[in-house]
């Protein structure tokens, strides 16, 4: 063997070798603190593993400890970024539980603060995905327009990320007057970035590029993984539990559920942003049909729902968020289990991220849209 | 005084003179990009460290990184860790040896200008394989690899967008090609070279959106992750250096140089390369960063060809008259 032949076959073993790559848990590009375990060779992405349990803060088992209104608060740091519809899977469980009929005009309250959340969290992965594909800019035009909305959810609640704002039986109090004018300029806002990110964004030829036949999840293998959100809508499968399952009083409203096509991250980032038109749509429509009355029904003081089990599900900003709770007729859940959006969506990272290039599986980890506080619990 | 003393002494003024120059300059265009995202982001940027503009911060920043402990990893390989930073600034340090800033004002007008230029500015990868490889982190190495390959793929690119400039003036010098542009600047006759060019600067400065050795979202932060301190700002300074020496060399060769009329020369001169300098910044803040293959298929199937094309059709009109 020659001495070229000879660094010909050595430089061909370093190419053939497998690297084991850390992201995160301490990683810009992890979302918060999630490993995954990588191994790669070369550009290649030979296999992919999440490794959880670095934000787990023993939810469920601190829930059997607490009585039912407690809890409320503490489901506000699952996922953070949609406090709102954590306590409303949450207090609909008990509702159910309880046999509560809930006041209209809380109901409707419900829908435009669910919705307003579902924006705020969109918006914000807006920013963050396309930080992801090395697209700074977004990222603070997006804050700028959550600022103004974070301003009116503290109008609302009186906090801007953990609220507290939902009760069993209804919420904890009504809409300020002020908040109708303000509500309806915010929209307008948001409309606009959302049109603007679309230009600027999603029709990038970068962008595309980037996110175009990436990552693609077939329907049937998103089935197989109950997979849900907008992640599902993107590979075409129309299944929005506002839609599919009405919960409150979401089969009064005028909206469309968005599906993508192709199932590739491109497809789930258009779904998004069309899903923040529409959440406007239903609060606009929302605020139109505001019935008048109570938003709390009257409840006990003291909470004991009779013994007997219960699940229900809302659509979260990141699919389908369920709540199984199991009371024994004291005033503790005997158990209360969380089926947590970004925890069952993350389990298929291994399988659409195998055999991808390492800076695709940036864009494919973004493109799920996962939330630590809620995947670890 | 002996004539070559006084002649060692002219010398060391005048590289005392670019050292300055140079440091200032990217203290200054690090603010300026700071300032620029911060209009593009709708921020404020850099106010309080010398009001009104915040204009002492990176001077501050600069300091502070002076005073931090510096840190070479246990794993590293000392020497190639240490030298790296050095041989990237005088690579761009070298390069401002050929650029005009105005008539007679260069530091020394060399016959093979252009190609001192192309050589000198291909001594940046060289530093940063060594300092991927010197960290001994596999962050580092992937991200100097990326880089290595990024930089061999557009240098090609570059080069033959600089020679179809050369083929017009007849001449390899930078101050010839700035006078040979009196009548029409060459951007006029180069549309193509100058869009070649430029493209192939960013890749080569490694700038959004072909900043891949730095893809933060991937790879911490490339071949610099395990440098910290005053060995990473002069990694920083250098960069800034090199996007100040690209850009002047992009006004020397498409822009007309220092010519333009009623300003004196150097003040055209400043104002073309800050021109340049800010639509590099604009792209940077604007765009998303492509993919590493999706980078190298650009260049090679599609702006090395153009690139090849330029300079036959180039040559062939020059020759027809």
């Amino acid at each position: 063997m020659t001495t070229a032949e000879k660094t010909a076959t050595q430089s061909e073993e370093v190419l053939e070798q497998v690297l084991t790559v850390n992201f995160g848990p301490q990683h810009p590009s992890t979302h918060g603190v999630l490993r995954v375990v990588a191994r790669i060779r070369g550009e290649y992405l030979q296999d992919a593993e999440p490794d959880l349990g670095y934000l787990h803060r023993c939810f469920e088992k601190i829930a059997e400890g607490w009585t039912y209104p407690q809890i409320v608060p503490l489901t506000d740091r699952l996922d953070y970024l949609a406090a709102i519809t954590n306590e409303w899977a949450y207090v609909l469980a008990v509702e159910k539980l309880l046999g509560l009929q809930v006041p209209e005009r809380a109901e409707y309250i419900r829908v435009i603060v669910g919705e307003l959340q579902r924006i705020l969290s969109h918006l914000l992965w807006m920013g963050a995905y396309a930080l992801d594909l090395g697209a700074t800019t977004p990222f603070l035009y997006v804050f700028q327009e959550r600022e103004r909305l974070y301003d009116l959810m503290q109008l609302v609640t009186g906090a801007r990320m953990t609220y507290n704002y939902l009760r069993i039986g209804g919420v904890k109090r009504d809409l300020p007057p002020e908040f109708f004018p303000l509500l309806e300029k915010a929209l307008d806002n948001v409309l606009k970035v959302a049109d603007e990110y679309q230009a600027l964004v999603l029709e990038n030829v970068i962008f595309q590029a980037r996110t175009k036949g990436i990552g693609v999840l077939p329907p049937d293998l998103a089935r197989q993984y109950a997979i849900s959100g907008p992640m599902l809508r993107g590979s075409g499968v129309a299944w929005d539990l506002r839609r599919s399952e009405p919960y409150s009083v979401y089969d009064r409203f005028d909206f469309a559920v968005p599906t993508g096509q192709n199932g590739d991250c491109y497809d789930r980032a258009v779904c998004r942003v069309e899903e923040i038109r529409q959440s406007a749509r239903i609060i606009r429509q929302a605020v139109a049909g505001l019935p008048a009355g109570e938003v709390r029904a009257k409840v006990p003081a003291a909470i004991r729902p009779p013994a007997g089990e219960v699940y229900t599900a809302i659509e979260s900003p990141r699919g389908e968020l369920g709540v199984y709770l199991v009371s024994d007729g004291g005033p503790q859940p005997y158990r209360l289990k969380w089926r947590a959006p970004s925890f069952v969506n993350l389990q298929v990272l291994p399988e659409i991220a195998r055999g991808a290039k390492v800076a695709d599986f940036i864009a494919i980890l973004g493109s799920i849209d996962i939330i630590l506080g809620e995947v670890d619990r | 005084m002996s004539k070559p003393l006084l002649e060692l002494l002219i010398a060391g003024i005048k590289f005392a003179l670019v050292l300055g120059f140079v440091s200032v300059n990217a203290l200054f265009l690090i603010w300026l990009e700071r300032k620029v995202s911060a209009r593009i982001q709708n921020r404020m940027g850099p106010i309080y460290v010398g009001r009104p503009q915040g204009w002492l911060q990176t001077a501050a920043d600069a300091l502070k990184l002076l005073t931090k402990e510096d840190i070479i990893p246990a794993g590293a390989d000392r020497l190639t860790f240490v030298v790296a930073p050095a041989v990237l600034f005088t690579s761009a340090v070298l390069l401002f040896v050929v650029i005009p800033f105005g008539p007679g004002l260069i530091v020394r007008d060399l016959k093979l200008g252009v190609a001192y230029a192309a050589a000198v500015s291909g001594l940046a990868v060289i530093s940063l394989v060594m300092a991927g490889w010197g960290s001994n982190n596999k962050y580092s190495l992937v991200g100097a690899l990326r880089s290595a390959s990024q930089m061999i793929s557009y240098e090609v690119s570059l080069i033959l967008a600089m020679l179809s400039v050369v083929i017009l003036a007849g001449s390899l010098s930078t101050v010839e090609i700035v006078e040979a542009q009196s009548r029409i600047w060459f951007i006029a006759l180069q549309p193509l070279g100058f869009l070649i060019y430029f493209i192939a600067l960013l890749a080569e400065l490694n700038r959004a959106p072909f900043d891949l050795p730095e893809a933060e979202s991937e790879l911490v932060a490339g071949y610099n992750t395990e440098y910290s301190g005053m060995r990473w700002a002069i990694f920083f300074l250098a960069e800034y250096a090199n996007l100040f020496a690209g850009s002047a060399l992009a006004v020397t060769l498409f822009l007309g140089g220092w010519q333009g009329p009623w300003l004196p020369p150097v003040v055209w001169f400043f104002l073309k390369t800050f021109l340049v300098i800010v639509v590099a910044m604009w792209l940077r803040w604007t765009l998303p960063r492509v993919r590493p293959d999706q980078l190298t298929s650009l260049g090679w199937k599609l702006l090395l060809p153009a690139a090849l094309v330029n300079l036959g059709v180039t040559g062939f009109l020059v020759l027809a008259g």
